[in-house]
């Protein structure tokens, strides 16, 4: 994102002498360029420039030869005199004018300078390489002054260099939104500055703002034919394309200091001077530009879409294979029209044609690319250069004369070149659209009592044209400056509208709804489950969703299980967990063993939450415009697109279920507590539930795994004891237990019906006890549901006081006992009355389940 | 003893006097037991003069019965209230000896909690069914239309490529056309088309982008999107939403402030800072989460007409206004499941 060079910032719009950058931060904001971060300052310190007066080789024992120097430091030497430093390189000599970082100072790193004894000397300071400055990458050792554009008979030693190298300036940078590709330039900045602050502000865009006005079309200029054969969503992928030539530029010119410095400042690396130039009026004015050496480029160019097979190898030295939708600059070698590729177009040149060092003809271009289809490119070829950034955000068309103008002055001034009169300049661009707009509409949408002036002159502020009404009504036209292709509708203008005269100005006012429902039945039951969960000891836990064969693996599930039928992320954060969960366990077993390995021995713990259940073959979603309600039918591919992602819940306990202490040992966990964490949920839920054995269900136990089921037969989960593989696998405690959920169904066939309440019976109980012999395979869940068939109306309650098994009820046996609480709603219940539903209970156990009363 | 004549006031007055002195001598139950069998049993001198009371003749039995039945309701009485003392004084010592120590710890039943995660987002649902809106949910793996499209993003449009999305693969090479919903925007598009306007909805859930979790950043989170659409809704409606929202949960200090920003569904788009008197050093403005008027694309996207409804949106990171309220610094707490940290905020927040 953008750095903001002060000085250069202050070439386009006044700005106060002592800006600082939280200052110059806290104006953009307002606005809407909000603060990224700011760079301190790079170098602290006495940084000086420094002339070496003598250089004395002094060869080492490891072979090495370091250079024992005397540096003139003005007043900054000791009494006067030079400074003596070590120096371990070798391309310099005395009389060169360098950077010396006195003790005391700071370079990038940090990297505190001191006096310091080494090699037999005390070395008292450092001359400076570009590298160390943090000001380049040039491995070519010391920075000599004079060799990066640095005037000798502006330089004088003691001089500092922390100005002279802009390494002393906090530096912003900001973040431009996606709808603001202007603000990527020194040009929008200014402008926003302008409209926050109402500081003077020069468009240095507009062709007025040069010396002398850009040239038009030549008929000898560079040829240059767009030819777009697949216009994407029928824009030409180029609608203007401006060349110069400047002839004869000397290739050893520098860049000159000042231009090194701004652009490093914002961020950019000094390359070569033609490429400095491009790039520092690109920051300048926001208009993507390339050099290319002419010699290396024959006419005509062609803009065109690539074809299957192509390949370029781009300034970043990847050799890429080109996709048919990427537009491309060609050129025409040996009459061969557009045969050869010279880049990806707004996004980055090819090798071939690259200024080098020998260059002294340049041909510059100043173009104007389809958004989207730069956009499509640079994502495609993971490029999101400097120029795509810019064209995909939208570059304003008018300015590529203007950019390219500036590029041959600045070559001819700094590299000595001579412009050449040939200039192309094929346009095709059309004007922005006129908008009608009511201009009550920004006080309408923002609450506040714009007046009719206010509307207007702020929309003339930001560039747009505002013409009157073309009948009697209240509209204004509106047409949009050519830098702002975002402004594109009403809505757009009364952004502007509220943005410029301050989001502060709107008023805090509470809109009365027109009153809801309260949360839906569903939303109330989840919130009942969940508390009463926390209620009974579990602790609530939200575990991400993301899993991986492995983990499916580790439950032991069957390759056919339906639970191996997933979701796979293309872009998954760790390659082996590509799935996401289709049970809530797999994860939040998962987290119960963290607990466990924290050394928390007794864990409870429940999850609330989707998991996704992909129907095979599904088909994929429609993809459909914007802007646009779809059809019903449309509406209906999507939701046929989506997989089912029902809302389960699921429980994990391992260790004691009731602690141990100073009162006893503890409970041990067993399969019995995840069956009643199940009917703690379904009576939460209001559901009936039936419990079944189920032998054969991973991760849990054969023999203590209870498939829980609604009246009708529907699963709708399980619960029981772990499987004692699972439980190894997964490092936890031996008979850990889990149940799980399916409690969006559970929900669903709850009836939502307000209960209808019984009176209740005042009159005396009567009480009953059974204990009856029943073979061992017999479910207790039958024995009850016999005794309750056989006890009939009278039956107030029936419950399950001991289970018996050993040789007094025999082999293969076990005694199940009951005790039964009986009452009448309207009289005291008569012995004979006791009598017949004793007997009635006794036939139909032993119909029912072979029950033999225990004698 | 003899028995006394029921008609010789004299003699019964010893008895009960006699009575009265055992009573008050009786030192334990066991003596007092003794004690009311020897005064008020059947043969004690009052009962016995009492049963004597049948022989005499007619115009005796009145004054006799006046004589005899008044003093053995005393003897009874004083029985009665020696009773109380007595079974009061075993009472006591033997309560004493059943003494324990009531500091010991009494964690006998496991303690369970909510994840705040969660206590927050109730918390909220609340704040905004009291406003008269509803609370709307919807699914975690969505078509990129409903994520995207839907809210003004096109499939070129630079805000689609800086959401850091998860994509689901789809069969065959084929795209699959969803994503894991980087926004609980996308039940703005599906709440208008579902429920129609006026509408006013909150929703809370789950998100994800394809972030590594670290101290702050987290691949899955949790976000609440507010979304009200209705006719003539302005930003001043927003602003006031906002204001009685930070209110809610930051206290009555708490107020927000807007910036303009840019989002593809909504223009005008600002992001909105929060007053935070908690805040660390001093209270200050500090970044909470984004909104704006809802863009015309997305009403057109829901067949809603927006020349006849306007609405404004909001949406703001749960995590983050958990870690703000509760002065949490690491999102690994909140993300790992560690019992330890949920338990600290037991079942409501």
């Amino acid at each position: 994102m953008p750095r903001i060079v002060k000085d250069w910032l202050a070439d386009h719009v006044e700005l106060p002498a002592d800006l600082t950058a939280d200052r110059l931060a806290a104006d953009l904001v307002r606005v809407g360029l909000e603060e990224e971060a700011i760079h301190g300052a790079a170098v602290t310190g006495p940084l000086v420039v420094g002339r070496v007066v003598e250089v004395t080789p002094e060869p080492q024992k490891n072979g090495k030869t370091i250079n024992w120097c005397q540096v003139d430091v003005g007043e900054l030497g000791v009494d006067g005199a030079p400074r003596g430093i070590v120096c371990g390189a070798h391309n310099f000599g005395a009389g060169d004018l360098v950077v010396v970082a006195l003790p005391g100072s700071v370079l990038p790193g940090p990297f505190p300078i001191t006096s310091r004894k080494t090699y037999g000397h005390v070395s008292d300071g450092m001359i400076c390489s570009v590298r160390e400055l943090g000001v380049g990458d040039d491995h070519d050792g010391i920075m000599v002054l004079t060799r990066h554009g640095y005037d000798a008979a502006e330089l004088a030693p003691g001089q500092d260099a922390i100005a002279l190298l802009g390494l002393g300036d906090e530096v912003l940078e900001i973040n431009v939104t996606p709808d603001r590709g202007y603000a990527f330039s020194y040009r929008g900045v200014a402008r926003e500055y302008a409209h926050s602050t109402g500081a003077v502000f020069t468009d240095k865009g507009l062709p007025e703002a040069l010396p002398t006005p850009p040239p038009g079309a030549t008929p000898d200029g560079f040829a240059v034919e767009v030819d777009d054969a697949a216009p994407i969503d029928g824009q030409v992928g180029c609608d203007r394309f401006v060349t110069r030539i400047v002839r004869g530029i000397d290739p050893g010119a520098p860049t000159p200091g000042w231009m090194k410095r701004r652009l490093e400042g914002s961020g950019m690396r000094s390359i070569s001077l033609a490429v400095d130039v491009t790039n520092y009026v690109m920051l300048d004015l926001g208009q993507p530009l390339h050099a290319y050496d002419l010699d290396q480029v024959a006419a005509p160019i062609v803009v065109r879409r690539a074809t299957p097979g192509e390949r370029l190898t781009t300034l970043d030295d990847v050799d890429r294979a080109l996709d048919p939708e990427d537009l491309l600059i060609t050129d025409s070698p040996e009459g061969g029209r557009g045969s050869r590729v010279l880049g990806l177009a707004g996004v980055m040149g090819g090798e071939s044609s690259e200024v080098s060092a020998t260059t002294t003809d340049v041909l510059v271009e100043a173009a104007h690319f389809d958004p989207i289809s730069v956009a499509r490119t640079a994502r495609r070829h993971k490029l999101p250069s400097e120029a795509a950034k810019r064209f995909e955000r939208g570059v304003d068309p008018r300015l590529p004369a203007v950019a390219a103008q500036r590029v041959v002055d600045l070559l001819v001034e700094l590299g000595g070149g001579k412009a050449d009169p040939a200039v192309s300049d094929l346009d095709t661009t059309t004007p922005p659209a006129p908008i009608a707009f009511d201009v009550t509409l920004p006080a309408r949408l923002a609450g506040v009592a714009y007046t009719r002036e206010q509307v207007v002159g702020t929309l003339e502020q930001i560039g747009c044209t505002v013409d009157a009404p073309v009948g009697g009504s209240t509209d204004v036209v509106v047409t949009p400056p050519t830098w702002r292709p975002d402004l594109t509708e009403p809505a757009a203008l009364v952004e502007e509208v509220v943005r410029i005269t301050g989001y502060d100005q709107v008023p805090s006012v509470l809109p009365a709804a027109p009153g809801g429902r309260g949360l839906t039945p569903e939303q109330r039951t989840r919130r009942s489950v969940a508390r009463a969960l926390a209620e009974a000891g579990f602790v609530e836990v939200l575990s991400y969703p993301f899993v991986g064969t492995a983990d499916l693996d580790a439950l032991g599930l069957p390759e056919d299980d339906a639970r191996r039928v997933a979701v796979r992320l293309a872009n998954p954060l760790a390659d082996d967990r590509p799935l996401l969960r289709t049970n809530l366990l797999v994860t939040l077993l998962e987290t119960a063993r963290r607990n466990v390995s924290r050394g928390l021995g007794d864990v409870a713990v429940f999850e609330l939450g989707l998991v996704t259940r992909p129907t095979p073959g599904a088909p994929s979603a429609p993809q459909l415009p914007v802007g646009v309600r779809p059809s019903d039918e449309e509406l209906g591919a999507l939701a046929a697109a989506v997989p089912a992602q029902p809302r389960r819940v699921a429980g994990v306990l391992a260790g004691n279920r009731r602690p141990a202490g100073w009162w006893g040992p503890g409970r041990p966990v067993d399969w019995a507590d995840a069956v009643d964490g199940a009917r703690l949920v379904a009576r939460r839920v209001g559901v009936e539930i039936v419990v079944v054995a189920d032998p054969e269900h991973m991760p849990w136990h054969p023999g203590r795994c209870a498939r829980i089921e609604l009246t009708d037969g529907t699963l709708v989960g399980h619960a029981g004891e772990l499987h004692p593989k699972v439980v190894e696998n997964l490092d936890l405690p031996a008979r850990s237990a889990a149940f799980e959920l399916d409690l969006s169904a559970m929900i669903v066939a709850a009836s939502g019906e307000p209960v209808a309440a019984s009176g209740v019976s005042a009159f005396p109980a009567a009480k009953e006890d059974f204990a009856f012999v029943v073979d061992a395979d017999v479910p207790a869940a039958d024995v009850h549901a016999a005794i309750v068939a056989g006890a009939g109306d009278l039956l107030e309650d029936a419950t399950l006081f001991d289970v018996f098994t050993g040789e007094q009820v025999g082999e293969g046996k076990k005694s199940l006992a009951y005790s039964l609480r009986l009452r009448a709603a309207d009289r005291t219940l008569g012995a004979d009355e006791v009598r017949a539903v004793r007997e009635g209970v006794v036939a139909a156990a032993a119909e029912r389940v072979g029950a033999v009363l225990r004698g | 003893m003899p028995t006394p004549d029921p008609l010789d006031t004299a003699a019964l007055d010893a008895a009960v006097d006699a009575a009265l002195a055992d009573i008050a001598a009786a030192g334990d139950l066991d003596a007092l037991k003794a004690v009311r069998t020897a005064h008020a049993g059947d043969r004690s001198p009052l009962a016995l003069a009492n049963r004597a009371i049948g022989g005499l003749p007619g115009p005796d039995k009145s004054a006799a019965g006046k004589n005899v039945g008044p003093r053995r309701g005393r003897i009874n009485q004083a029985l009665a209230a020696r009773q109380a003392e007595l079974e009061a004084e075993r009472d006591a010592r033997v309560l004493v000896t059943e003494t324990v120590d009531v500091t010991l710890p009494t964690g006998r039943t496991p303690v369970g909690a909510r994840h705040p995660i969660e206590l927050v987002q109730e918390r909220i649902a609340d704040f905004f069914v009291g406003l008269g809106w509803e609370i709307a949910d919807g699914p975690e793996v969505e078509a990129e239309w409903y994520n995207f499209d839907a809210l003004n993003f096109g499939p070129d449009h630079p805000a689609r490529q800086m959401q850091d999305t998860f994509y689901v693969a789809g069969a065959d090479d084929a795209p699959s056309n969803l994503v894991l919903r980087t926004h609980t925007s996308p039940v703005q598009a599906r709440s208008l088309l579902a429920r129609g306007v006026p509408l006013y909805v909150a929703v809370p859930g789950k998100v994800f982008r394809t972030d590594a979790l670290d101290a702050t950043h987290t691949p899955v989170f949790h976000q609440v999107e507010g979304l009200a659409v209705d006719k003539g809704l302005t930003m001043a409606n927003l602003v006031g939403t906002l204001d009685a929202f930070a209110r809610a949960m930051f206290g009555p200090e708490a107020k927000t402030r807007l910036r303009p920003s840019f989002f593809p569904f909504t223009e005008p788009s600002a992001e909105m800072d929060l007053w935070f008197p908690q805040k660390k050093g001093g209270p200050g403005w500090i970044e909470w989460g984004g909104c704006g008027m809802v863009h015309p694309n997305v009403l057109r996207a829901a067949g809603v007409d927006p020349e006849d409804y306007s609405g404004f949106a909001f949406g703001m990171g749960i995590e983050r206004t958990l870690m703000l309220r509760h002065s949490i610094a690491d999102m690994h707490d909140i993300v790992e499941g560690d019992v330890r940290f949920s338990t600290q905020f037991g079942t409501e927040i």
